[in-house]
């Protein structure tokens, strides 16, 4: 089988102000595949992640260089010519705790679509229902989608968040350490998720945890010191890495 | 030995002290209010809580008075809603602006700016109502009397201006910057996430800016006294002279009503109106600064 690529990061270097929380890294994002990206704290993945989404142009004195071009379209993600707001249009985010807006269950999937300016009935209770069945959240809430997001627990709240995210039929979805403020039983519902939606929506996940990262991704990357170390499938990262860094990461010998 | 038994008995009156001085703030405020409703108790022996509310004159002082605290009221209630017509949609842009677009370093100049406003004394406020703002507002409105309740209605709403706009932006720059970014990562721009996330995310600050905003001017007297007229009247409409209760209260407190009389003791029947009315607008006030503190 032919690997399609869905983006392809280039020479990407990216500053906070003048301290340079990236160098040069080169990665292709496989198509409808869940790619994590793990390595010790203050690695940068997190930074890396939210080039993806422009997440960084929130805030003054952040700088990108280099490239992440997404495809088929071939545009250039971090071009300085290309409103952030179009690439968030695209491209969906998950945060690492649940950030649920004090809104109703429905009125927080329908968010994107609103601010897209759809407001047919039809076609957001369409795609409501979609997104909450897409997160395994329908059965739970369907008999109250009116009710404010902060009665859920925190598993159902970032469920919520992930049918948030799905809403707007991303071409990408990022999560970033999706399941750090949640209970095991909750963790691996939104792992078993994740797995589910890469039929249909390519993936990206930062995890701190290894076994989560080897559980859920068919790619992984491997960080340090805001290079990418070693890249390659996810089986062969966590059976016969070929480098030392990667070997003794994995193993639990730092990090 | 001694040294200890010293620093013991320091610690002790050091204690001591603090406790008094709070103390005596609770003891004057339990003293007004015995007062307040000793006073207006003595006046209710001789004026029926029915013809107190009921009754549509105030005229105390009249040869035959009458005792009706509605045109008081009215007045009260008339100049706090012109008030907050023009302060909360005022405020709250100020804060939206201020909380979500004002860079840095402009932010550190307006807002001292704007609180500056409130360090004004009201009473050059009142005079500004009525020999700068009343004569400008009579070439639109020509039937505007020289007193009305619209001039010091509008002036007290620049006055609480500020008291709006500080307590709800520090609502809003409490709300946490992962449920900005989850707004600003679905693709919306900053209006959308400053009206349709941070504001909801911020709502019980917020009302808790408006409250404190009509508490504040319900009790203002100077621009009322100044500006409104000193006539009690039972109306709605703010082309006419009216009193509020604080006007009435300085009026009759400056006058040479003799102690004792019934006169005198309509003071403490309007003070314990007052008194009840922003009681009431603080306690709705602190039950929505409790639920922010449970918001997050």
């Amino acid at each position: 089988m032919v690997k399609e690529l869905k983006a392809e990061v280039k020479k990407l270097n990216f500053y906070y102000g003048s301290v340079q929380a990236l160098k040069e890294i080169n990665l292709p994002i496989e198509r409808r595949k869940v790619s994590a990206l793990i390595g010790p704290s203050g690695c940068g993945k997190t930074t890396f992640l939210r080039c993806f989404n422009r997440m960084h142009d929130l805030y003054p004195h952040n700088r990108y260089e280099g490239e992440i071009t997404l495809y088929p379209d071939n545009i250039n993600i971090i071009s300085p010519e290309i409103d952030p707001i179009e690439i968030r249009m695209q491209i969906s985010m998950v945060f690492q705790k649940p950030n649920p807006f004090p809104k109703s269950i429905y009125e927080n999937v329908a968010y994107g679509l609103r601010v897209r300016g759809i407001r047919k009935r039809a076609v957001l209770d369409e795609k409501v229902e979609k997104s909450l069945r897409g997160a395994a959240l329908w059965d739970e809430v369907k008999d109250r989608l009116n009710h404010l997001a902060f009665d859920l627990s925190g598993g159902q709240q970032q469920r919520l968040c992930i049918a948030r995210a799905l809403a707007t039929d991303p071409r990408i979805l990022l999560f970033d350490e999706p399941t750090s403020a949640l209970d095991p039983t909750a963790t691996s519902k939104i792992e078993e998720l994740i797995i589910q939606l890469k039929d249909e929506v390519t993936i990206i996940i930062v995890t701190h945890n290894m076994q989560q990262a080897a559980r859920v991704s068919d790619y992984t990357a491997f960080m340090y010191l805001g290079e990418i170390v070693e890249y390659d499938k996810t089986d062969r990262i966590f059976t016969a890495p070929s480098n030392r860094l990667t070997e003794e990461y994995i193993t639990g010998r730092f990090g | 030995m001694a040294h200890n038994s010293y620093k013991k008995l320091k610690e002790k009156a050091i204690e001591t002290a603090l406790f008094l001085s709070a103390l005596s703030s609770v003891l004057i405020t339990i003293g007004i209010v015995v007062v307040l409703s000793y006073e207006s108790f003595g006046f209710f022996k001789e004026v029926s809580l029915k013809e107190f509310l009921t009754e549509r004159q105030w005229t105390p002082l009249f040869a035959e008075p009458k005792f009706g605290i509605l045109p008081l009221v009215s007045g009260t209630l008339l100049t706090t809603a012109i008030a907050l017509i023009v302060a909360l949609p005022l405020g709250l842009t100020a804060a939206v602006y201020l909380s979500e677009y004002a860079p840095h370093r402009l932010k550190e100049i307006v807002k001292p700016i704007l609180e500056l406003l409130a360090a004004v004394p009201t009473v050059v406020y009142g005079y500004f109502a009525l020999l700068f703002l009343t004569p400008i507002l009579q070439k639109f409105i020509p039937d505007l009397s020289g007193f009305n309740a619209l001039s010091p209605g509008i002036i007290m709403g620049i006055m609480i201006i500020p008291y709006v706009s500080s307590v709800s932006e520090d609502a809003m720059k409490a709300v946490p910057m992962h449920i900005r970014e989850g707004s600003y990562a679905m693709g919306a721009t900053k209006l959308q996430t400053a009206f349709k996330v941070v504001i909801p995310s911020a709502f019980s600050g917020i009302a808790a800016a408006f409250i404190i905003g009509i508490s504040r001017a319900v009790g203002e007297t100077m621009v009322v006294a100044i500006a409104a007229g000193g006539m009690p009247n039972l109306t709605a409409n703010p082309l006419e002279p009216v009193q509020t209760l604080t006007a009435y209260i300085v009026a009759v407190s400056l006058g040479d009503v003799p102690h004792g009389t019934i006169e005198y003791k309509t003071i403490f029947a309007a003070g314990i109106t007052l008194f009840l009315i922003t009681l009431i607008f603080n306690l709705i006030g602190f039950w929505f600064r409790k639920r922010i503190r449970e918001a997050y």
